[in-house]
């Protein structure tokens, strides 16, 4: 049935476009060369400053949407800076994470912080991953699935913190995407961007944090350059 | 879902009368409107957005068939499948099934209104499959056992009290009224059918040609949670919602949170490329997507083609004088406010909902607003035109514009006929200057004078006093 | 700049203003001799088809376009006293026509030289200040076609601003429509009430004593309402004021 049906509007669609008349192959070639440019369009001039400025902006965007944003020097930082992040919360010292090595590698113990690597459960109430890249345009973070970094860890916790590097704080959506592409050979199953926690003003139009996503968005940057050899580069 | 469109006038009058729903829209009125101008006004690129938000809109339209047939290829690749359906039962059809070869007892589906146009809840329900609405606005509505109001925030006719009685009455807890208690309720007697979902539905709000990709945005997290924690995802859109790139729907996003909501960004993006990847940890083994066509293709190639440019943002309804005095239950189908007004008619037939594009007065406010430069009242007057010449507006109506126009074609006639009525109304109206009533008027003396003539036409003065030409 | 010393102006007046309240016809000419305009008033025309055109009656409406571009061939200009039958000349008029044809040209044509009357004042005779004066707190209401499709805004406020003695107190949600719309106030009065009604609250929130506008159809529906609710705020035509001494009771104003 799906056959059929596909055949009668795709006969549809061509009749009313004159699809078979001259420049249909014309067209065709029109969209074949769009999709393999994948030009961006219009960039705003916003995100447009040096790596500072980026920083600085993207700071600004993501605490007005309600995001805590903090930055530290280097990783080995990490483990204290979350810790006391959820004491101050009065939240548990515990939660999970990314399974990527640069987090695997870091001193949880010393904090005291109790940490497992796996993909979020309904029962985690602070989840920690690592993002792909962040847009300064926004305070936007960009999320991407991977065994490493599992969507759930950024989505059904209470509490999401997420780590990004500061070399990966960039202008716009599609300098993430140019990333994306040269970094990976297919896209992943999610790419999430995620800007500031989960929000409804579904009761009468009042802004309420902590829909079904999480009612907390912590973000760390970390300066620290990161090299390593294997398929992840970060630097 | 059953049109009442027919009865407009009667749901018009229904809805002004309710001071709950009134209450709701002031909300509505100042919220939705004043933070979409602040946005408009902290982007100096937006003008120029618009524009190519447009331009990427046409340009797809024009090719629609190849750029659908790019979409096809590429889920497919990515051990994806999808499905075409030429109407509402077709796609109807094909969502059962493949919720009954997942096993499905329980679907969580993110709010879309291409669901509720092909009439989907009512059949899950019938198929004995529970139907779990996660956008908590859509939640509301399904409790109240009611239909959404608004294309995006389905329960803005609701008050808090409202919300409030509901869950006291569903979720056999006590009653908690404020916005925050009311959400957190929510929350949690939403989690557990997230993990206890079988098939998770979305709409889609766009479908990326060049990658095979399903966009999904929300505030509240909910497209994630749906898509991606059960077994399988079936993404339903409407043929129009292909859009060549990403960087093309980045265009798009731009304009489509700071025109619906005035946000800079919506809280999640999500954009899904096919199932789970072998080693994944999370996400969906099954990914479908149903190409519902249901009348778009007979839109494409017509003088209303323009309209699937629509991106569903609910920006002309936000700032539609009509609809926030009459709400959206009024129009009495699935889309309302001005995108309403021209697609229903398309759906339903003029000659059911001839009301919706003839209650307008043009003011242009939707136009002003639409991301992609819908020319909103044209395509109601097109209505209008259908409606014209088939001779269905009310006899009085369709000869009164006859004879005025009979006359306004003949100016010797014209001058005569409007020097009789000055003189006639201005000897009536006299000394008061205005009526309080006038037969054939009562349309407008109801509830307003009628300021009365001087008594001479303003080009019977002007000759009399020697004025040229 | 004007495009003689002394512009051939054709004065369009519109029905309502024929029909219902000459002195702003009278108003518009003396505001355009003053700035320099010989003006007329075509005999030929009479309605510029906007009722026809938006119930829909297509053929009505180009048959009546035809006859209204005869009747206002030859002039510098055709000046409006209403941004709504100013916008269907300007902007809709070229619509009903194919592009390039000899009708779709002369639509073309008169569309360019088509202005509403505030607008053409400020923008085109490079008027800036008017001399007269009248006491009284005074708001504006901005006619859709005006704001919309003509972009007449901030000419009007402009010229008020000269008016000695006239304070002008700004709405508080300008922008929204007053619930006229041709038949629509009386195909649906009830929202139309509504919508009017809001505009009432908004103009009587300002103090205002005298509310103005640019168009004739705005102006009766608000004044009709403002009647009826028995308010004593008067509403007058923008030009009325702009052209010096008041020559005639308000609108739905006692005596004549």
């Amino acid at each position: 049935m799906s056959e059929e049906a596909r055949g009668a509007v795709l006969e549809r669609l061509r009749r009313a476009l004159h699809r078979q008349g001259p420049g249909a192959s014309g067209a065709r070639d029109a969209v074949v060369a769009r999709l393999a440019a994948a030009a961006p369009g219009l960039i705003p001039a916003r995100g447009d400053l040096g790596h500072e400025g980026r920083i600085q902006l993207f700071t600004a965007e993501a605490e007005a949407v309600h995001a805590t944003v903090r930055r530290l020097r280097r990783y080995d930082a990490l483990p204290e800076a979350i810790a006391r992040y959820l004491r101050e919360r009065n939240l548990p010292l515990q939660l999970v994470m990314a399974s990527d090595p640069l987090l695997a590698e870091l001193d949880w113990p010393r904090s005291m912080l109790m940490v497992r690597a796996r993909r979020a459960r309904d029962e985690d109430a602070v989840g920690l991953t690592l993002a792909f890249a962040a847009v300064a345009e926004t305070g936007t973070l960009m999320l991407c699935s991977a065994p490493e970094t599992p969507t759930t860890l950024a989505f059904l916790p209470e509490t999401s913190i997420v780590v990004v590097a500061a070399g990966r704080v960039l202008r716009a959506y599609e300098d993430g995407l140019r990333l994306l592409y040269e970094e990976r050979t297919t896209l992943p199953r999610s790419i999430n961007f995620v800007t500031g926690p989960s929000r409804s003003g579904d009761i009468e139009q009042t802004l309420q944090l902590g829909a079904h996503g999480p009612r907390r968005l912590h973000i760390v940057i970390v300066d620290e350059p990161v090299t390593r050899s294997g398929p992840r580069s970060w630097a | 879902m059953q049109p009442t469109s027919l009865a407009f006038k009667d749901n018009a009058r229904r809805a002004m009368a309710d001071p709950v729903l009134q209450a709701a829209l002031g909300f509505a009125r100042t919220g939705f409107q004043d933070k979409r101008r602040a946005a408009a006004l902290r982007l100096p690129e937006f003008e120029a957005l618009r524009d190519q938000a447009k331009a990427i809109k046409d340009h797809t339209l024009a090719h629609l068939d190849l750029y659908l047939e790019a979409f096809e290829q590429r889920v497919i690749e990515q051990g994806g499948k999808v499905h075409w359906a030429r109407d509402a039962a077709e796609a109807r059809a094909v969502i059962l099934r493949l919720c009954r070869a997942a096993g499905a007892r329980s679907v969580t589906k993110s709010k879309s209104m291409i669901c509720e146009e092909i009439g989907l809840n009512e059949a899950l329900e019938a198929s004995g499959i529970a139907r779990v609405e996660t956008d908590l606005g859509e939640y509301i509505v399904q409790l109240a056992g009611e239909t959404p109001s608004h294309i995006l925030a389905p329960a803005i006719h609701m008050t808090k009290e409202r919300v409030a009685d509901l869950f006291a009455e569903h979720h056999g807890r006590p009653r908690v009224a404020t916005p925050e208690a009311l959400l957190d309720e929510a929350r949690q007697a939403l989690r557990q059918r997230y993990f206890e979902a079988d098939v998770g539905i979305t709409g889609a709000n766009f479908l990326i040609a060049a990658t095979g990709s399903v966009v999904l945005v929300t505030n509240e997290g909910n497209a994630e949670l749906t898509q991606g924690l059960p077994k399988t995802h079936i993404a339903v859109a409407s043929l129009e919602k292909v859009v060549p790139t990403l960087e093309d729907a980045c265009t798009l996003l731009r304009v489509l949170s700071r025109s619906a909501t005035g946000q800079e960004f919506s809280a999640y993006t999500t954009i899904v490329t096919g199932p789970k990847r072998p080693n994944d940890l999370d996400g969906p083994a099954n990914f479908h997507v149903v190409l519902v066509d249901n009348g778009r293709s007979q839109v494409v190639g017509s003088d209303f083609q323009d309209i699937l440019r629509c991106i569903r943002c609910g920006a002309c309804m936000n700032h539609c004088p009509v609809y926030l005095t009459t709400g959206g239950h009024a129009y009495g189908w699935v889309y309302p406010g001005p995108m309403g007004a021209v697609l229903t008619p398309q759906f339903i037939g003029i000659e059911q909902g001839h009301h919706l594009p003839s209650a307008s007065t043009f003011c242009g406010r939707c136009e002003a607003v639409c991301p992609v430069r819908i020319p909103l009242p044209k395509l109601m007057r097109y209505w209008r035109e259908e409606q014209f010449t088939r001779r269905l507006s009310p006899p009085t109506v369709r000869y009164g514009t006859r004879l005025w126009a009979f006359a306004a074609r003949r100016p010797g006639l014209y001058h005569l006929g409007a020097r009789f009525v000055a003189g006639l109304l201005g000897l009536l109206g006299g000394r008061r200057g205005r009526f309080r009533r006038l037969p054939l008027a009562g349309g407008w003396t109801g509830t307003r004078d009628l300021p009365a003539p001087t008594g001479r036409t303003f080009q019977a003065l002007w000759r009399a006093r020697g004025g040229g030409s | 700049m004007p495009a003689s010393p002394q512009p051939r102006v054709a004065l369009f007046v519109t029905c309502l203003v024929d029909l219902f309240r000459p002195a702003v016809g009278f108003a518009a000419a003396k505001l355009l001799e003053q700035a320099g305009c010989r003006v007329e008033v075509p005999r030929g025309q009479t309605c510029c088809g906007q009722p026809a055109y938006n119930q829909g009656d297509r053929a009505d409406t180009i048959a009546i376009a035809r006859r209204t571009i005869d009747a206002l061939a030859g002039y510098d200009y055709v000046v409006v006293p209403s941004g709504s039958c100013a916008g269907m000349l300007k902007k809709h008029y070229p619509e009903l026509f194919d592009a390039g044809s000899p009708d779709g040209e002369r639509a073309r044509d008169l569309a360019a030289r088509t202005h509403e009357l505030i607008g053409f004042l400020v923008d085109v005779l490079r008027v800036s200040a008017i001399e007269a004066e009248l006491s009284v707190r005074a708001t504006y209401h901005d006619s859709c076609s005006s704001l919309r499709e003509l972009g007449v805004r901030r000419q009007p406020r402009q010229l008020l601003a000269s008016v000695q003695g006239l304070e002008l107190a700004e709405l508080a949600d300008p922008e929204v429509c007053c619930g006229f719309g041709g038949t629509f106030c009386v195909k649906y009065p009830e929202i139309s009430t509504k919508m009017v009604d809001d505009k009432v609250a908004a103009i009587e929130a300002t103090g205002a004593e005298l509310v103005l506008a640019g168009d004739l159809g705005c102006l009766m529906n608000i004044a009709g309402r403002l009647k009826r609710r028995g308010s004593r705020v008067e509403a007058r035509h923008v030009a009325e004021v702009l052209a010096g001494p008041l020559t005639a009771p308000p609108i739905g104003g006692a005596g004549s």
